[in-house]
This record gives C-alpha cells, structure tokens and sequence, in this order.
C-alpha cells in the first residue's frame, strides 16, 4: 500500500502545479462585489438586531394567519368577486397590449420596416415605456380615467405593450427568410408577402408570448389594487394594514391557488398553440 | 416556354383535394372555435373591469394634457427652459436613487445568494432524494408567487417603514425566481465532472464545489443580473408601502399634483433603469463570452 502511495507522490511531484482557480481580475470582482454589498447593508441600516427583533414580530403575524379564513360568507364573496375583477384586468390589459404591440412588432423590425430613424425611435420610445412600472402607470391612468380596475387595466395595457412589442419584433427579425423569398419570387407585393410569408411563422409564437404575459400579468393584477386600480390587491393592503391576518393570508391563498391555475391552463394553451401545424 | 404540368388523374384528385378541403375547414374551425371562446371571454372581462369606451375617449384629452402638465412648470413655461427649477430637489432624489439602487442590490445579490445554495438541493441530477427536492421546489414556487410588493406590505409592518422590509422582500422574492432558473441550469450541467469527483470519493459537497459550480456560475451571474434589473424597477415602487427608496416621494407627488416632480423623478428613473440596462447587458455579453470559451 505505502508503496502505491510513494509512486503516486512521486508522479505527482513531476506534474505542473495545478491552475489557479482564483485569478486576480477575479478576486478583484468579488472584493468589490462584497464590499459594496457590505457597505450597503451599513448605508441601508440593515443590522442582524432589527432582523432578530422583527422576526420575533413575523413569526408572530404567521401564527395570526392561521387558520386563514375569509371572516364571513359576505367577504367570501366579496373577495371572489375582487378576484374575477383582477383576471378581468389580466386578461383585458394582455388583449389590449397584444393588438397595439403587432403593429408596433411589425414597426420595430429591422427586417420589415427599412428606415433606420423609424426603427430606432420605435424602440427607444418602448424602452422607455417599459422602464416605468405597471404601478405607477396605473397612478397616471388613475388620474385620467379615475380610481377602479379600468385605470389598471390600462396601466397593464401600457407596460406589455412595449415588452410585447419588444419580443415580437425580435421574433420577426429571427423568422425565416424561406417563406418570403417563395412569396417574393411568385410576385408577391409587401402586404402578401406580410401576410403570406411572415403571419403564418410568427403568430403562434407571438399568441403563446401573449399567454405568457397574461401568466405574469395575473401576478401584477394582484398588486396593482393597492394604489386603488381595482382587483383583489385593494382589500389585500387594507387587511393587512388593519392586521386582519387571517383575511390577508385567505387573500394571499387564493392568489396562490389562481396564479397557479392559470400557470397549468396557460402552459397546456401555449403547448397547443405550439404544436398547431403550422401554415 | 411551354408550360408541361402533369396532372393526377380526374378521380385520384378529386380525392386528394377532398381531403385537402376538409383539413383546411377542420383547421377554420378550429381557430374560430378558438377565437369565439376569447371574444366571450373578452365580453365578459370588460364587464368585470367596468370598461367604459365612451368615458375612454371623452377622458383621452385627460391623458395627453396630463402630460402637458407633467412637462410644465409651477411658474409657467416649459420644464426643459429652466433645469434648475425642474430638478429643485435633485439632491434628495439622487440620494433616494441611490437608496432605490442599494435595496436592489443588496437584495438581488441575498436572493442570489439564498437561490445558489437552495437550487442544489432542487436540482434532479444531484439530489436523489425525491422529498428534498419536492420540498425546495415548493418553498422556492411559494417565495415566487406572492408579489414582492405582498412580502414588503407584511414586512413593513413586522420590521417597521424603512429599506430594510424593502430589501427583505427583494430578497426572498428573488430567491423564489433565481432558484428556479439556478436549479434548470444545474440540472442541463455536464455530470462527467461530477461523476469524477465521486470517483475519486469526495464527499456530495465537494461534487457540488468541484464538479457543479464552475460548470454554472457565469450562467448565474448571469441571471442576477439579469433579476437586478428587474429588481430595480421593483424597488422604485415598494416606497409606495413605506418601504425605502424613491418611490414613497414619487407616490405623494402623483397624489398631491406636484407634476413638475413628478415628470423630473420620472425622467431620473428612466435615466438610471436604461444605464443599468446597458450596463448590466455589457456584462452579460462578457459572462457569456465567458461561457463560449470555456
């Protein structure tokens, strides 16, 4: 056995060192990584003591959520409805976003639209768009249209439009040029070979990223009642700020139990729409 | 040129078209079927979310003359004739900036850093232990479900107003959506350096250590960054609960009319959103370069 062992040794003593695993630009990265993220927490006021201290305080919320319960019939229904009224705004902010972002994908695509200027205005503008967050979109359309779910179903409208928009003019730029090239050499004008050529390749894809977005939009639909653009997110803020646990946790349960649902029901749409032969 | 198009015969055609006739209509069908259910589905979200065309339109002028009012002056004039006065308070806003940005940041990188060590328990490939693994992925799906905004409304109230509820909610929602993307990249790594490891009887750490982690901390750096800009826009907003940042001014002076605030914070968030954009994009492009050469 010791005999292996000193074999072995002497073998290794003839290889290279081993590499590095740390080099230094790497080492360098990390120390300035951590020491911001230190700094941060100092900067930020974030000590372990008011983690402990408001643990203590979380734990005690939880046990309150348990068992979570609407409170009365009443409520149950009200909050069903909140929820209807949420997955309304979802589904009617998508819908809209998805009509108004097809153009503007057709707009932004390198491929379809020659004019440089054209193009690059079109992304800009969306880029700026989507920087803004849904919530405070919803602010703006709520000074617009008034308080209710129709100002969130707009704030939602405008932020998917320029993601949607985004993602299918990428997905236009990567279609492929086969289809076009039959239409074009078979004499086919601009609109036919959009029609023709482009429209069959890219419209599932655009459909299952709308389905996409809605999935995400559920999520978002849910918060944006907090700043009153209607939905479950309205009476989710005020029970949590009277410290009814046991309604918010029913609350925050049955946007689990949705957002899940529609997670399922949305992935089985998108694979259909997928696998939908296509021509 | 003579045109010479050989043609099946009458019968066999007949069939064939027949044929083509029928999945073409099965395939209308199909889509009108399809295209009704949405038309009710629409019908009836339109009821629920109390859509008014005609206040739409006679409140559209609303619209466009609220942004006139955004880029106008308290003393008149356009906002972009005096920057000073536009940006009066730009000291408090930057510093809230920064704030804004140090609860992204803290908290991307504790998200990142709870999802690192939670993905891989959740991982297929490195975990046999089917209960682990169901466990992990179920706290992650829960951690990434509920909305950040819900986890600060809760925290703000446990931890008290302030960054640190903001940061904490940042964080465990990050932790939800980084440790699914970590655990899809672990289980897509090359197991031979793992299997390696095990030959030569390292423990299960040092297989992960060894064999996983340098085949996927590009990809994960990667993905925070990616989750840092995310996080960003997020933390802009979750002043609207009291919980630090930009967004706690931003929201009082939406509510209270101060348009020219308004349109000057504005202005500073879409500025500093489309910087780290760029630059976090730059750095990704590096990391997978990165990658590619491995």
């Amino acid at each position: 056995m010791s005999g292996i062992r000193v074999g072995f040794l002497a073998h290794a003593a003839e290889m290279p060192p081993p590499p590095r695993t740390f080099s230094v630009p790497g080492m360098v990265i990390v120390g300035a990584v951590l020491i911001s993220y230190l700094t941060g927490l100092v900067v930020l006021d974030i000590s372990p003591l008011r983690i402990i201290a408001g643990f203590s305080r979380l734990t005690d919320i939880v046990r309150q959520m348990f068992p979570p319960s609407p409170g009365s019939m009443d409520h149950f229904w009200t909050y069903l409805g909140a929820l209807g009224q949420t997955l309304a705004i979802a589904f009617l902010g998508t819908s809209a976003a998805a009509v108004v972002a097809l153009p503007l994908g057709f707009l932004a695509a390198r491929n379809v639209v020659a004019g440089r200027v054209l193009h690059f205005l079109t992304r800009r503008a969306m880029d700026t768009v989507r920087s803004v967050d849904t919530l405070i979109w919803a602010l703006i359309w709520i000074n617009v249209v008034g308080l209710g779910p129709f100002a969130g179903a707009l704030a939602i409208a405008c932020t998917d439009m320029a993601g949607l928009a985004k993602l299918m003019s990428e997905t236009i730029e990567t279609a492929d040029n086969g289809p076009i090239e039959g239409v074009l050499s078979a004499g086919g004008g601009r609109l036919a070979v959009i029609r023709f050529g482009l429209l069959p390749q890219v419209l599932p894809i655009f459909a299952s990223q709308a389905l996409y977005f809605f999935e995400s939009n559920t999520r978002s639909a849910t918060i944006i009642g907090i700043v009153g653009a209607g939905g479950i997110g309205l009476y989710l803020s005020e029970m949590i700020r009277v410290l009814e646990w046991q309604e918010a946790a029913f609350l925050i349960l049955l946007v689990l139990i949705s957002v899940a649902a529609i997670d399922v029901v949305s992935r089985r749409l998108r694979s259909a729409i997928m696998g939908m032969p296509r021509g | 040129m003579a045109h010479i198009v050989a043609t099946l015969p009458e019968m066999q055609r007949a069939a064939l078209a027949a044929a083509y006739d029928q999945a073409v209509a099965a395939r209308r069908r199909q889509l009108l079927l399809g295209f009704s259910v949405f038309l009710v589905a629409l019908g009836i979200a339109v009821i629920g979310a109390e859509v008014n065309p005609v206040m739409f339109w006679n409140k559209l002028g609303n619209f466009t003359s609220y942004f006139d009012r955004l880029l106008t002056l308290d003393a008149g004039g356009r906002v972009w004739t005096h920057p000073s006065d536009w940006f009066w308070g730009i000291k408090r806003w930057l510093r809230l900036l920064g704030e804004t940005a140090l609860i992204a940041y803290v908290g991307t990188l504790s998200g990142a850093f709870i999802a690192f060590c939670a993905c891989f328990l959740a991982s297929r490939n490195l975990v046999h232990s089917a209960t682990l693994r169901l466990v992990v992925r179920r706290v992650l799906e829960l951690l990434r479900t509920v909305p950040d905004l819900v986890f600060a409304m809760v925290f703000v109230v446990a931890f008290g107003l302030g960054p640190l509820p903001g940061v904490l909610a940042l964080t465990l929602h990050s932790a939800g959506t980084l440790g699914k993307l970590f655990t899809e990249v672990v289980e897509s790594i090359d197991m031979r350096p793992v299997e390696g490891v095990r030959a030569s009887g390292g423990s299960w750490l040092s297989q992960v250590r060894f064999g996983a982690v340098p085949q996927v901390l590009s990809n994960f750096a990667s993905y925070a960054l990616l989750r840092l800009e995310i996080n960003f826009r997020g933390a802009a907003v979750i002043g609207f609960v009291g919980a630090g940042g930009i967004g706690e001014d931003l929201l009082i002076a939406i509510r209270k009319f101060y348009y020219q605030d308004v349109s000057a914070m504005l202005v500073l968030i879409v500025v500093a959103v489309m910087l780290l954009d760029m630059i976090s994009e730059r750095l990704r492009h590096r990391l997978l370069a990165l990658e590619g050469g491995r």
